[in-house]
C-alpha cells in the first residue's frame, strides 16, 4: 500500500490508539516489564508500557537499565519475542476417542473455535516484523499450510515501533531488516523524545488508516520527520554487531567440515535456548497424550529444537549425535539452507540467540571465523543445495 | 524456490486438514519375517487413497503414536492401502501387532515418488536391500501392469538372511511374469542354495542398456550409496538413478523441519531423489 500521510500523536493519542484497538475486539499486547526483562504482555494503558526502561544486552547477558528519559519504547529487542503470539508453543492438532463406530477423530479447534480474540501487537520491532514475513513463507505460503497460523496472522493487527536504541547484540542493519520497517505493518510509529513526547505515525494498511482516523492526530511537520530520521540514524550508528552475508550460503556449504565447528561445539551446551527465542525457528514435534484407559488421546504440536538428539532420531540411532553436527545444522539451516527452502535467510538480526545463550555464543562471530579461514570451494555442495 | 511442485507423479494433496488422520480398518495381516508384517487397510469412509509408487503415509497407532511408512501395495488398487512394517520401536511394534478388524489412522499419501513411468521405453533396474523392497514393490507391480511398455526389468534384492527376505512367495511370480529377479543374502542358512554376499554383487548379472536405463535403489543409506555408484559406474546417468532417503518425520508435509537434509525437506522434496541432487549430501557425516 502506498504510504499514507504521516501524522503525529501524543501520549493521550497513544492511549486512544490502545483503546480503539480494544474497542475493535483486539487483545492488545505490548512490551511490559516482568521478571527483570521487557517481555510481551497485555497492555490496557500507556502506564503498562516500560516507561523509562532501557536494556543492556551482550552475548550471554541481559540487564534492564534506567534511562534518563521517559521513553516508552527505549529498549532494543524484547527478551523473548512475539513468536508465540501467532505460532503458539503448544497447539492441539486433533483429539480422538473410542466410540461406538470405532475411533472418533476430532480436528483441533484452532483460534476462532477457541473464541481466541485477534491480537494487536503494539511495539513489534522491524526485525520481528521481518520474522513474521519469514513465517508467512514457511507456515502459510506453502503447498500444505498451517491453517491455525494463517488464521491468527490474517486477523492480527501489527503496530511497529522504530528501534531507536539498539543493544550490543543487535545486527539488523547488516541483515537488511531494520531498524525501520518498510512494509508488513498496519501502523508504524517512531517515538520522538525531543521536547514534547510524541509519535510520528504512518498507516501501512487500510485497517491502519481506519484506526488512525479514530485517534486524535495532527499532520506531521518537517521537524517531526527530521527528528524521526535522527532516531533511525542514531540506531544505525549504534548497532552492536554486523554479519557479512556476502556469499554466505556457499561459504557455509563449502565449510561443512571446518574446524570451527569443533571449536563452537566445545562451548555449546545444546540447551536449545537459541531455537526457542529465535523469532523464525519453526520446527515442531507432535506429542501424544493418552488417557490411562487408552480410550482418549490428544495430539499436541509443540515447539521442538534441532539441538536435541531426539530431533533426528531414526531406528538404530540419531543422525546428528554430536553437538558439532547439531550446531552446524542450526546455523547452516538458518543462514544457508533456509534460502534454498524458502527463498530468504532465516536470520533477521534480532540478536536474541546471542543474548540468551548461556555461554555467549555469537552467531556473527562464528560466521566471521569461518569467513576468515575458509576451506576450499566444493562444487558438489552447491549443485545439490536444491 | 522450493521444488515442492515436484517433477513426477504427485497426486493432488488430500482434502481436509493434512494433520488430522483418517481412520482405516485392518483387513488382513501377513507375517513376512520374524519382525515384519504386511497389512491391508481399508478407509472407513470408503474413499480410496490414490498414491504413486514411492510415496508414504503417516501411519497412526491410536494412543501410541505416528510414523512415516512407505506404501508397499498396488498403485492400481487405491481402495486397498498396503503397508509393510518392521518392528523397530514403540509405534512400529504396536503396528506389527495389529489384527484384522483393528483401527489405525492414516495421513497422506505424501512425498515424491519413484517416477517409474520415466523408465517406459527403456530398461529398469530395481535394487533393494532388506525392508527397502517394500517401497519398491509398487514399482514392480506398476511395471507388471504394463509390462510391454518397458524393456528389460531387473529386480536385485539383498537380505541379511533367507529368513529375513520379504515377499518370498511373490518373487517367483515376478520371474514368471518376465522380470529378471536375483537375490543374495549376507548370511546363508542350511536351506540356502543361492548366492551369498552384498546386493551390489548382483549388478553384473543384470542385463540393461545404461543409456536408456532407470535405476531405482532403496535400502540402508550405505548400501544405497554403493548400489547407486555401481549403476553410474555401469554408465547410467546420475539423473536416472534414484534413491529413497529416510529421515525423522513428524508431519510429512514440510512443516515440522525434522527431515531436513541441507536444502531439502525429505518429506516433500523426496523421499525419492535423483542421485545428482542428493549423492554428495549422503557422504557428509551427520548432515
Amino acid at each position: 500500500m502506498a504510504d499514507s500521510r504521516p501524522v503525529t500523536l501524543d501520549l493521550e493519542g497513544l492511549q486512544r490508539l490502545i483503546d480503539v484497538l480494544g474497542e475493535q475486539g483486539f487483545t492488545v499486547l505490548g512490551p511490559t516489564v516482568r521478571s527483570g526483562a521487557v517481555v510481551p504482555g497485555r497492555v490496557g494503558s500507556v502506564a503498562d508500557l516500560p516507561r523509562g526502561w532501557g536494556d543492556r544486552q551482550e552475548p550471554g547477558s541481559y540487564r534492564l537499565r534506567r534511562r534518563d528519559d521517559d521513553a516508552l519504547f527505549g529498549y532494543a529487542a524484547d527478551a523473548i519475542g512475539w513468536k508465540a503470539v501467532l505460532f503458539p508453543a503448544r497447539e492441539l492438532m486433533w483429539s480422538g476417542s473410542v466410540g461406538p463406530d470405532g475411533f472418533d477423530v476430532r480436528p483441533g479447534p484452532g483460534p476462532s473455535t477457541y473464541g481466541e480474540p485477534p491480537y494487536a501487537v503494539l511495539g513489534i520491532r522491524s526485525c520481528d516484523l521481518h520474522a513474521v514475513a519469514v513465517h508467512d513463507r514457511v507456515l502459510a505460503e506453502r503447498t500444505y499450510a498451517d491453517p491455525h497460523y494463517a488464521e491468527r496472522r490474517r486477523d492480527a493487527f501489527l503496530v511497529t515501533v522504530v528501534c531507536g536504541d539498539p543493544s550490543g547484540t543487535c545486527f539488523c542493519v547488516s541483515m537488511g531488516t531494520g531498524p525501520r520497517a518498510d512494509a508488513g505493518y498496519d501502523l508504524a510509529l517512531t517515538e520522538l523524545l525531543d521536547g514534547q513526547h510524541r509519535f510520528l505515525a504512518r498507516a501501512g494498511s487500510a485497517r491502519g488508516e481506519a484506526v488512525l482516523a479514530a485517534v486524535d492526530t495532527r499532520p506531521a511537520e518537517d521537524r517531526d520527520e527530521e527528528e524521526s530520521e535522527q532516531v533511525v540514524a542514531h540506531a544505525v550508528a549504534h548497532m552492536g554487531r554486523a554479519m557479512d552475508t556476502t556469499g554466505l550460503r556457499d561459504l557455509l556449504y563449502d565449510n561443512a567440515e571446518h574446524p570451527r565447528w569443533d571449536d563452537v561445539a566445545s562451548r555449546c551446551l545444546s540447551c536449545g535456548n537459541c531455537t526457542m527465542v529465535c523469532p523464525t525457528c519453526f520446527c515442531t514435534s507432535v506429542e501424544e497424550h493418552t488417557s490411562l484407559s487408552g480410550h482418549d488421546t490428544e495430539h499436541w504440536r509443540i515447539w521442538d529444537s534441532c539441538f536435541t538428539t531426539d530431533f533426528s532420531y531414526l531406528h538404530g540411532g540419531s543422525v546428528r549425535t554430536s553437538p558439532r553436527s547439531r550446531y552446524r545444522q542450526w546455523m547452516t539451516h538458518k543462514l544457508a539452507a533456509w534460502i534454498d527452502q524458502f527463498g530468504t535467510s532465516g536470520c533477521v538480526g534480532c540478536g536474541r540467540c546471542l543474548t540468551s545463550c548461556p555461554v555467549g555464543i555469537d552467531i556473527t562471530e562464528e560466521v566471521a571465523a569461518i569467513r576468515a579461514a575458509p576451506g576450499p570451494r566444493k562444487e558438489d555442495a552447491h549443485a545439490t543445495g536444491r | 524456490m522450493p521444488a515442492e511442485s515436484g517433477t513426477t507423479l504427485l497426486p493432488p494433496a488430500p482434502a481436509g486438514d493434512p494433520m488430522v488422520p483418517r481412520p482405516v480398518r485392518v483387513e488382513s495381516v501377513r507375517r513376512e519375517t520374524r519382525d515384519t508384517v504386511t497389512m491391508d487397510l481399508r478407509a472407513l469412509d470408503g474413499e480410496g487413497l490414490v498414491f504413486a509408487p514411492g510415496q508414504f503415509t503417516m501411519l497412526q497407532a491410536f494412543g501410541v503414536g505416528e510414523v512415516p511408512i512407505s506404501i508397499s501395495g498396488d498403485p492400481a488398487r487405491p481402495d486397498l492401502l498396503t503397508h509393510t512394517v518392521r518392528d523397530v520401536g514403540g509405534v512400529t511394534g504396536s503396528l506389527c501387532r495389529v489384527e484384522p478388524g483393528d483401527l489405525l489412522g492414516v495421513r497422506g499419501a505424501f512425498g515424491r515418488g519413484w517416477g517409474v513411468e520415466d523408465g517406459r521405453g527403456g530398461d529398469v533396474v530395481v535394487v533393494a536391500g532388506g525392508i527397502g523392497l517394500a517401497p519398491l514393490r509398487p514399482v514392480v507391480l506398476a511395471v507388471l501392469a504394463e509390462r510391454a511398455a518397458y524393456g528389460r526389468v531387473s529386480v536385485l534384492y539383498g537380505a541379511r538372511s533367507p529368513a529375513e527376505m520379504l515377499f518370498t512367495d511373490e518373487l517367483d511370480t515376478w520371474t514368471a511374469a518376465g522380470l529378471d529377479v536375483h537375490v543374495i543374502v549376507d548370511v546363508a542358512d542350511r536351506s540356502w542354495t543361492g548366492r551369498v554376499g552384498v546386493v551390489t554383487e548382483l549388478l553384473p548379472d543384470a542385463a540393461f542398456d545404461p543409456d536408456r536405463t532407470l535405476g531405482l535403489v532403496c535400502g540402508p543409506e550405505l548400501m544405497m550409496r554403493y548400489a547407486a555408484a555401481a549403476l553410474t559406474d555401469r554408465g547410467v546417468e546420475p539423473g536416472r538413478v534414484r534413491v529413497s532417503v529416510e529421515r525423522n518425520m513428524r508431519c510429512g508435509i514440510g512443516l515440522c523441519g525434522h527431515c531436513q537434509l541441507r536444502g531439502h525437506l525429505v518429506c516433500v522434496d523426496g523421499p525419492v531423489f535423483e542421485l545428482d541432487r542428493i549423492g554428495p549430501l549422503l557422504t557428509v557425516r551427520e548432515l
